[in-house]
């Protein structure tokens, strides 16, 4: 009996468990799969969480709903792997050998590395809204207050949704002005970056979104730490940024197991191969998702286009062929704006997201880098197509290797 | 294809104003590039966090980030901003010749 061993059930895992299940025969292969945690969070509806677009209940379902019937599910906490001896080691002692790993352990966010982040404001107006427990203590907040300076902060690059803080800065227009506080609301959305996005030309479109919509913009603040007793973010070079209530994105990690493997980078991101999604250091070891340290961005859309990757070239090991399925790094992102419009942008590892339309077959074209209504449904249909097709390893109506049809360039 | 001039000379940069050619650079180009970026001299310890991005380069293709460097440069991260303000790992690359670590974007 061969043994494929997964760990972590979010995105990444459950859609590979999904995949390799459908294929290999259970006379010879035995696939297990661990995770902690028995509720899988649909992770891009937190960000509709504070604003009461979604409650709770309608970014979660349990874990097992996803799981095929003949699989091993084990719920615990991974300790550590031990690669030499092709060993994984769960907390409760359990030893699982694998003949083949994939490692989707994804990223969390560490307040914890930024000094005064989890103060005495922590919770009180310091939230985050990269967990349920984030977004929903802000939703409660955003029920009375009244207005004043939201602060809207990346700590650190890399973040997992790049775009999903510059959702927020948006979406908080919208909500304010539907409130009718948006003029006792001074909202500044405050990056490392040197531009409001990573990618230049998005970064161009989103500066000139920021600026319609009165969102103040500073650029280049790296934070060092936050005055709880002045309320003030203050960068590494002294600058300070004054907060009534701060919407905080911290530092991502990987999971500490990585780091206790000492697999990790210092961030705890697996070394991968950026094009094969295979360990850089162990040739039956893959990476997907938000655990690589990949340059692509860290979002649920990019696990669908590695997925497709992963598996070809796992199962080309297995079968003792050589690895022929190529990451491009392909990304597309729907972009919220505010009063039901979004963006959408596409792009890869060579190419910026460009101006044009993008096919989709039943459904498209959807406008790109421009603001749509017809966007806005692609995002709300994201979540059907997450839970109905993607976790399911089941095929999208989108090439997992980015195209040029439709895109214009200048 | 954007030039820059560094002591009477005309040099070739890339799309982030970094140097093209790693041929270009020299210890003479650096406090040059050092100036651009308002750093009026090059300290010893200016040098220690150059040399290591330069080496990190070298190695593996691509330049530190600040946490790398935090962690095995040496200097603090207070201090990295001290000696490069605004972007340690962005501007002791520019001046070190190399490209734009990947991580900073
Ligand atoms: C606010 C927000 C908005 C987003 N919006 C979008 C969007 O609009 N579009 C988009 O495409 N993506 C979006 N994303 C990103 C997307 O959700 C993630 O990229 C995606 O879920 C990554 O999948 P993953 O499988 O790599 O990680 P995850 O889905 O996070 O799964 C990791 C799993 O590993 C388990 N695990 C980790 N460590 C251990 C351990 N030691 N022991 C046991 N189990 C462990 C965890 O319990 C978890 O179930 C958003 C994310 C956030 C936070």
């Amino acid at each position: 009996m061969k043994k494929l061993v997964i760990l972590g059930a979010g995105t990444a895992g459950t859609t590979m468990l999904n995949k390799f299940h459908k294929v290999m025969d259970p006379m010879d292969w035995e696939i297990t799969i661990v995770d902690h945690n028995e509720t899988h969070f649909y992770q891009p509806g937190f960000l509709f969480i504070p604003f009461g677009v979604y409650k709770e209940e309608d970014v979660i379902k349990p874990k097992r709903d996803f799981f095929p019937k003949s699989v091993n599910v084990i719920m615990e906490i991974i300790d550590k792997i031990v690669p030499p001896e092709n060993k994984v080691y769960l907390k409760d002692g359990t030893e699982l050998v694998y003949d083949y790993l994939i490692i989707a352990t994804g990223s969390d966010i560490a307040p914890e590395e930024t000094e005064g982040l989890k103060g005495e404001l922590w919770q009180k107006c310091i939230f985050d809204f990269y967990t349920i427990e984030g977004a929903m203590k802000l939703a409660e907040f955003f029920k009375t207050w009244e207005g004043g300076k939201l602060v809207i902060n990346i700590t650190e690059m890399p973040i997992k949704c790049p775009v999903a803080p510059l959702e927020f800065a948006f979406l908080s227009d919208w909500f304010f002005t539907e409130k009718g506080i948006r003029d006792k609301t001074e909202i500044h959305f405050v990056t490392p970056l040197s531009s409001a996005f990573t990618k230049e030309k998005c970064a161009e479109v989103m500066s000139d979104y920021l600026v319609e919509k009165n969102i103040k913009t500073t650029v280049d603040f790296s934070t060092g730490r936050v005055d709880n007793e002045n309320k003030k973010i203050i960068s590494w070079d002294e600058i300070e940024i004054p907060f009534d209530c701060l919407v905080t994105i911290p530092t991502n990690k990987g999971n500490e197991c990585i780091a206790r493997s000492g697999m990790g980078d210092e961030l705890n991101f697996v070394p991968t191969d950026k094009y094969t999604l295979r360990s850089k250091n162990y040739e039956n070891i893959f990476v997907i998702g938000d655990a690589t340290d990949l340059p692509s961005s860290k979002a649920g859309s990019v696990v669908h286009f590695q997925s497709e990757v992963l598996f070809e070239n796992l199962m080309s090991v297995i079968e003792g062929r050589e690895m022929k399925a190529k990451f491009d790094g392909h990304a597309n992102c729907f972009i919220e704006s505010g009063f039901g419009k979004a963006l959408l942008i596409d792009f890869n590892y060579e190419t910026e997201p460009l101006k044009g339309h993008y096919p989709l077959p039943l459904i498209g074209p959807f406008s790109l880098l421009q603001e749509t209504r017809m966007n806005h449904f692609g995002k709300l249909m994201f979540k059907w197509t997450y839970w109905n097709l993607l976790l399911k390893g089941k095929d999208i109506p989108v090439s997992n290797e980015m195209s040029m049809k439709g895109k214009i360039k200048d | 294809m954007s030039t820059i001039e560094l002591a009477g000379k005309q040099i070739e940069v890339d799309s982030d104003g970094n140097l093209k050619n790693l041929n270009d650079w020299n210890e003479e180009t650096a406090s040059e590039i050092a100036k651009l970026e308002g750093i009026e001299k090059l300290t010893d310890r200016h040098w220690l966090v150059i040399n290591f991005m330069r080496k990190e380069f070298m190695e593996k293709g691509d330049g530190p980030t600040v946490r790398r460097l935090t962690k095995e440069s040496g200097v603090g991260t207070k201090e990295l901003y001290a000696l490069f303000p605004k972007g340690p790992a962005k501007k002791a690359a520019r001046i070190g010749g190399i490209p734009k670590p990947k991580g900073c974007i």
